[in-house]
């Protein structure tokens, strides 16, 4: 039996279906992330695992105990919220001691936890402070420790890092995820963005249309997208109509594309979806074997490190990638444009083309 | 400010399920049920045995008599001035007492507790004496008058209603929107003045409709104490004046023309229930979850010469306002000579109906504190319950007729229905101390209210999720953030009682004289001694009020910090 | 805070009901005394030790009810009469008689004491009333002022709209006043329902000033009245009202700085009245204390207290009253009857020629 397991649950929001079903089950000390777009309900699934909110049907089950009609101050579930919700009118060290309060430990114990868990987040000096004066960086690290200290037997995360600068960002994910794979605490974290869910989690949970559309580990998303949903929403762009012809290749309006023998596809004829991954067109400069097109360049767009660029192939276009110190071709440029077979992967369903 | 995010949406607006929406509807109606049985018992049970007593009136005269009576011209133009007094009153409070809000929110300057609670002096004072002090500060003798002419003589107008009206409520706006707006973030605003807007735009656009539900709050109650003035409206107006409240008692007391009273109160009540119900239902949707900050961060002392000078043109309008026909009381009872206070303590003709002054002291001192202690659970009670229900603002509106209710009316329902079985109370504390906290709860609940619903609810579900039982999370997170709020809730309530003479002075009592009591004894006849003693009398009651509010004031939780 | 706050408020309550519990007055007898209850208005005052002479004769406990004014306090007395407040109903004047009598709120009592008394302030011929005071409202004026300037006093009503007078007098609203309303039923008496209203345009375009009650006339506008901000040289007042000033001056005053008109048909006399309420609990007591207010001991002890004489004729009035307090000659007479019937219209017929 898992650790948790969410079963069953659905939920509605005036009237449509915000939770459809959906069932989900996380190891003891596994991180796992709900990624999905705003809306998609999973800050919902989240407040329903703490208790916040209550499921129209289906059970959370923690440590093989019905959560259901566990109240959520008995659960033992700490949910730090994406605002932090600090207490304003208590000081950093008394905001972290609350959990510990609420427990009913000894006084010099509670002190001597804050302590630590203050430690853990960098902010050994910052106990007696008020938590108005804080920076958004500092009080994340607040918020954190103060979720860390009562040792919750499931720590949610909402969005934990999504009211900080870009820069802040980066430095406070990497610390992050460095504390929980230190405290080994089973957590679920609530993340719009991809890198943070990649760099924080074991495994990803994709949420959308109300249901888990994947559950893997990053990197089996980054390179499996289940759905194109699931690509378009890693960003990748790459998508065209095709079918399989005669001889095990897939026609699309680039032209016929070779593909790599991993790639089971189905029978002649069947009309689908093929994603190229972002790394799998590159310009080249001699002509290889197959899969090379030419293709006249529409648009550049300077990324720093990258530099995005639009061929128009035919009717279609794509993107590339490409390293801004390679050199770039100019718009109006035709180049030859060459597909990796192995960067291919195919979608039963058709989509619209776009 | 609000970002609407998903957790917000999610958080505020997906309707709860069945299971989780009956548990919700269970813990309101566990609020609701002991404010609502004290609102049956003590409001509509004796509102209900009075108008009943009335329509079945001996020698009545006929249902449309009544009816034409009311709508008669005269009884119209009683209407209409009500009204428009009251709206006149309640706008000039506001713009007078804003800014002084402002500057009590956002500076530090020395004697400012002692400052603001001066301000609420007022409040307790009864309008003979207040009428005393203007008839010295408005009549021909005073040094304002000889200066700006005889135009500046008020007394006898609708100015000297107006006028008073002001002296009354000002404390209402300083306290309920001073309160809330020294814990407003001031970012808010400077954030939108980065983003272009001038300080005045600033104001209008991001300060003021975050402080709005705090001025309709305040506004209301100075609008409803308005709508129902009586002394003033009788006193200082002069007789050419006369407001529904008035004309209520008259029609009671002097002609025994019960229905037509009856058939006035209702029009009074109606009009306030329609006002609390716009405004409940205004509130409901203006409020917002905010961040609040330490008064330390918000506030400094005001050192640009702007700053200066906007603290000491407020404080010298209050001065005017407020502080001069105070120390004129004083003063008056003072300047025969300090035996006036010595001779409160002796009972030289042993009358039965002498009042030691300690006595009313002590009678007043302990029924206001009763009904701060009774008002203050009460109106928890409601504003816990009323905050988050959609259904709340309904039920709001209904413990706000107490408020709207003729004095008159009121008293001799109690009459009625409290001082016959099977409620016999008569002449006790406990009436007294119902009726008291009847009227002070609407200042409790509305002072509490912004405050419950600007907490953001994350707060409350943060201390949950970390181990908080609700009563627990109650205690730790809206109790210390609302502090103030209560704090202000219980000065009204506490200042409410010392000074009502309203309803109570309808309910015979034997051995219970409260200051302002005292006061009226003194009044009542002739002789310079009397005179001096009501003037000494009433000092003592300012005097009493004040260490009341510093004392109030200084009580703070340990813990909490500066809110 | 926690615990702290709860305990605070609790304790508070606690302490403060508590006291109210245990503040009821000590018993000194060891039987239990029966406990007579008086309704009152606000300025009833009497000795303590008259009402203790009371209490030691009959063994009874005398409580007194506070019941606002005389309006305030009939019409209280009239909501209850099915189980009425008090046993003994002091205070109902002549205005308001008709009303009282009308409402059957009254038992029928015959005074032994009542022989003594004057038949003139008899009004009811069933006894349900016993008169036990009078007084008469006058115009009061300020003698410094009068004196000062060598104006001569006016002589009767309609001297008060000569121009000699202009902006000299305040009255009180007969709507809320009953020193107003005696002095509109004045009018009436002196110059009848055709001319009483001509007389208080008169009045209006002398410039009278009309105020709401006693208390800010006499205080607030009058300037004879001691400690006084006002300017007005003459105000509706008691005939006794120069006596008070004496009395209740700061220092030993040789005359009073205030003296009253008592000129024929310009004073109206109120009549004040005790009566037994109906289903009163002890109704024996009650009528032992409607006769010990006719008596001698309570009758003489009224002037000082409440500054009206006192019906009983015998009584010896205190000096300051014999010296200061006047009689009117000839007070205005309306019967009670008439007064109740037409009081609304006459208050309104008023308020439109004289405020509108």
């Amino acid at each position: 039996m898992a650790y948790l397991t969410i079963e069953g649950v659905s939920k509605t929001y005036e009237g449509k279906p915000l939770l459809n079903n959906v069932s989900l089950d996380v190891e003891r000390g596994e991180i796992i992330s709900f990624l999905g777009p705003s809306g998609s309900g999973k800050t919902t699934l989240l407040r329903i695992v703490a208790g916040l909110e209550t499921p129209e049907a289906g059970r959370i089950l923690l440590a093989d105990q019905d959560m259901s009609h566990v109240p959520v101050h008995r659960r033992g579930v700490v949910l730090m919220f994406q605002d932090y919700a600090l207490f304003p009118h208590r000081t950093v060290q008394q905001n972290v001691a609350f959990g510990l309060r609420m427990l009913g430990l000894p006084k010099p114990e509670i002190r001597a936890r804050v302590k630590v868990m203050l430690a853990l987040v960098g902010l050994q000096d910052f106990g007696p402070r008020s938590v108005v004066d804080l920076s958004g960086g500092e009080r994340q690290r607040v918020a954190l420790a103060r979720s860390l200290a009562p040792q919750p037997r499931l720590l949610l995360l909402d969005e934990p890092l999504g009211s900080l600068d870009r820069t802040l960002r980066e430095r406070l994910l990497e610390e992050l995820a460095a504390i929980l794979r230190r405290v080994r605490v089973t957590t679920i974290a609530v993340t719009h963005d991809q890198a943070e869910a990649f760099a924080l989690a074991d495994r990803v949970a994709l949420l959308h249309d109300a249901r888990f559309v994947q559950v893997a580990t990053p990197q089996t998303i980054y390179a499996h997208p289940a759905t194109p949903w699931v690509a378009r929403f890693l960003g990748y762009r790459n998508l065209l109509p095709a079918r399989v012809t005669d001889d095990g290749r897939l026609e699309t309006a680039f032209g016929k594309l070779d593909v790599s023998p991993e790639l089971s596809l189905p029978e002649t004829g069947i009309e689908g979806t093929v994603l190229i991954l972002p790394w799998g067109i590159r310009i080249i400069d001699s002509e290889p074997p197959c899969n090379a097109f030419a293709a006249r360049i529409v648009q550049r767009v300077f990324q720093g490190s990258t530099t995005v660029v639009r061929l128009q192939v035919g009717e279609v276009s794509v993107s590339v990638v490409m390293d801004s110190h390679e050199r770039v071709p100019q718009e109006g440029d035709w180049v030859a444009a060459w597909v990796s077979p192995d960067a291919l992967r195919w979608f039963a369903p058709p989509i619209p083309f776009r | 400010m609000r970002s609407v995010t998903e957790a917000e949406a999610a958080g505020d607006t997906v309707s709860p399920s069945d299971r989780s929406r009956s548990r919700h509807w269970a813990t309101f109606l566990l609020l609701i049920a002991i404010p609502t049985g004290f609102l049956v018992l003590f409001y509509f049970y004796p509102l209900g045995a009075i108008l009943r007593t009335s329509v079945l009136w001996q020698q009545r005269p006929e249902p449309l008599v009544t009816l034409r009576r009311l709508v008669s011209p005269g009884s119209l133009r009683v209407m209409g001035f009500t009204l428009g007094q009251a709206t006149l009153s309640t706008a000039i409070t506001l713009v007078t007492a804003l800014p002084g809000a402002y500057v009590f929110a956002h500076y530090e300057f020395p004697f400012k507790r002692l400052a603001q609670a001066l301000t609420t002096v007022p409040f307790v004072l009864p309008t003979v004496v207040v009428a005393t002090a203007f008839g010295v500060v408005l009549g021909p003798e005073s040094p304002l008058v000889r200066w700006l002419g005889e135009g500046a003589d008020l007394r006898y107008s609708l100015g000297a209603i107006l006028l008073a009206h002001v002296f009354y409520n000002y404390t209402v706006v300083l306290r309920m929107v001073g309160g809330f707006w020294e814990t407003l973030d001031p970012q808010l605003g400077e954030a939108a003045r980065t983003l272009g807007a001038s300080s005045w735009r600033a104001f209008w656009t991001v300060t003021f409709p975050l402080i709005l539900p705090v001025v309709f709050a305040a506004g209301l109650l100075v609008f409803i104490f308005c709508f129902t003035s009586f002394g003033v409206v009788l006193i200082l107006g002069g007789p050419t004046f006369a407001t529904l409240e008035v004309e209520i008692y008259r029609q009671t007391i002097q002609f025994a023309n019960l229905p037509l009273a009856a058939a006035l109160s209702l029009v009074q009540i109606t009009f306030t229930l329609i006002l609390a119900l716009v405004y409940a239902r205004l509130q409901g949707r203006l409020a917002r979850p905010l961040d609040f900050k330490p008064r330390s961060t918000v506030q400094r002392r005001p050192r640009k010469p702007l700053d200066v000078a906007l603290v000491v043109a407020n404080l010298l309008l209050m001065l005017v306002l407020l502080a001069y026909p105070l120390v004129t009381l004083v003063f008056r009872s003072l300047v025969s000579g300090s035996h006036t206070y010595a001779l409160l303590f002796e009972n030289p003709r042993q009358s039965v109906f002498y009042v030691a002054p300690l006595a009313a002291v002590w009678n007043s001192v302990r029924i206001a504190l009763m009904t701060m202690g009774l008002a203050l659970i009460l109106g928890l009670l409601v504003s816990t319950a009323v905050y988050r229900r959609r259904a709340g603002w309904l039920v709001d509106a209904l413990f706000m007729l107490p408020l709207g209710t003729s004095a008159v009316t009121l008293g001799l329902g109690y009459l009625l229905a409290m001082a016959q079985p099977p409620f016999n109370l008569r002449g006790s504390v406990a009436l007294i101390v119902a009726a008291h906290s009847l009227v002070a709860l609407p200042f409790v609940v509305r002072s509490l209210l912004p405050a419950l619903k600007s907490i953001r609810p994350s707060l409350r579900e943060a201390a949950q999720t970390l181990g908080a039982a609700p009563p627990a999370a109650f205690r730790e997170v809206d109790l210390p953030i609302v502090w103030r709020a209560l704090t202000v809730g219980a000065i009204f309530a506490f200042t409410i009682s010392m000074g009502e003479f309203g309803a109570t002075a309808m309910i015979a009592r034997a051995d219970l004289p409260t200051i302002p009591v005292a006061v009226y004894r003194f009044l009542s006849r002739p002789g310079a001694l009397n005179y001096g003693q009501a003037l000494a009398m009433s000092t003592i009651l300012m005097a009493v009020c004040v260490v009341g509010f510093v004392t109030i004031e200084g009580i703070r939780p340990p813990g909490a910090q500066d809110f | 805070m926690k615990r702290g706050l709860g305990c605070l408020f609790l304790t508070i309550l606690f302490f403060v009901g508590c006291r109210s519990a245990t503040a009821t007055p000590p018993v000194a007898s060891t039987e239990e005394p029966r406990e007579l209850r008086v309704m009152a208005y606000s300025s009833f005052d009497i000795s303590e030790a008259v009402i203790a002479q009371f209490e030691a004769e009959h063994g009874a406990l005398v409580r007194f009810l506070d019941a606002g004014d005389t309006g305030q306090m009939i019409s209280q007395a009239i909501l209850s009469r099915d189980d009425p407040q008090a046993d003994v109903i002091y205070g109902i004047d002549n205005t308001f008689l008709s009303r009282a009598l009308h409402a059957d709120i009254l038992l029928p009592y015959k005074a032994k004491a009542l022989a003594d008394i004057p038949d003139a302030f008899k009004l009811d011929d069933q006894y349900r009333v016993s008169p036990t005071d009078y007084g008469d409202v006058c115009i009061n004026y300020d003698v410094t002022h009068f004196r000062e300037r060598e104006l001569p006093l006016p002589s009767s009503l309609a001297a008060l709209a000569d121009p000699l007078y202009k902006g000299l007098l305040v009255v009180e609203n007969p709507a809320s006043s009953s020193p107003g309303l005696a002095f509109l039923l004045t009018t009436i008496a002196e110059f009848g329902e055709d001319g009483y209203l001509d007389f208080w345009r008169a009045l209006r375009a002398n410039d009278v000033l009309v105020v709401d009650s006693w208390d800010t006339a006499y205080y607030g506008e009058f300037s004879g009245a001691a400690g006084s901000a006002g300017t007005r040289p003459m105000v509706v007042s008691y005939a006794t009202s120069p006596a008070a000033e004496v009395y209740f001056s700061e220092e030993a005053l040789g005359e009073p700085p205030t003296g009253s008109i008592t000129a024929s048909g310009t004073c109206f006399r109120q009549l004040e009245f005790v009566g037994i309420l109906r289903n009163a609990r002890n109704r024996d007591l009650a009528e032992a204390f409607v006769e010990f207010v006719l008596s001698d001991t309570f009758q003489s002890d009224i002037p000082l207290h409440m500054w009206v004489f006192p019906v009983r004729e015998a009584v010896a009035l205190p000096e300051v009253f014999v010296a200061y307090a006047s009689v009117a000659e000839e007070p205005a007479t309306l019967s009670v009857g008439v007064i109740e019937q037409n009081r609304e219209r006459w208050v309104n017929e008023w308020t439109d020629a004289v405020l509108r």
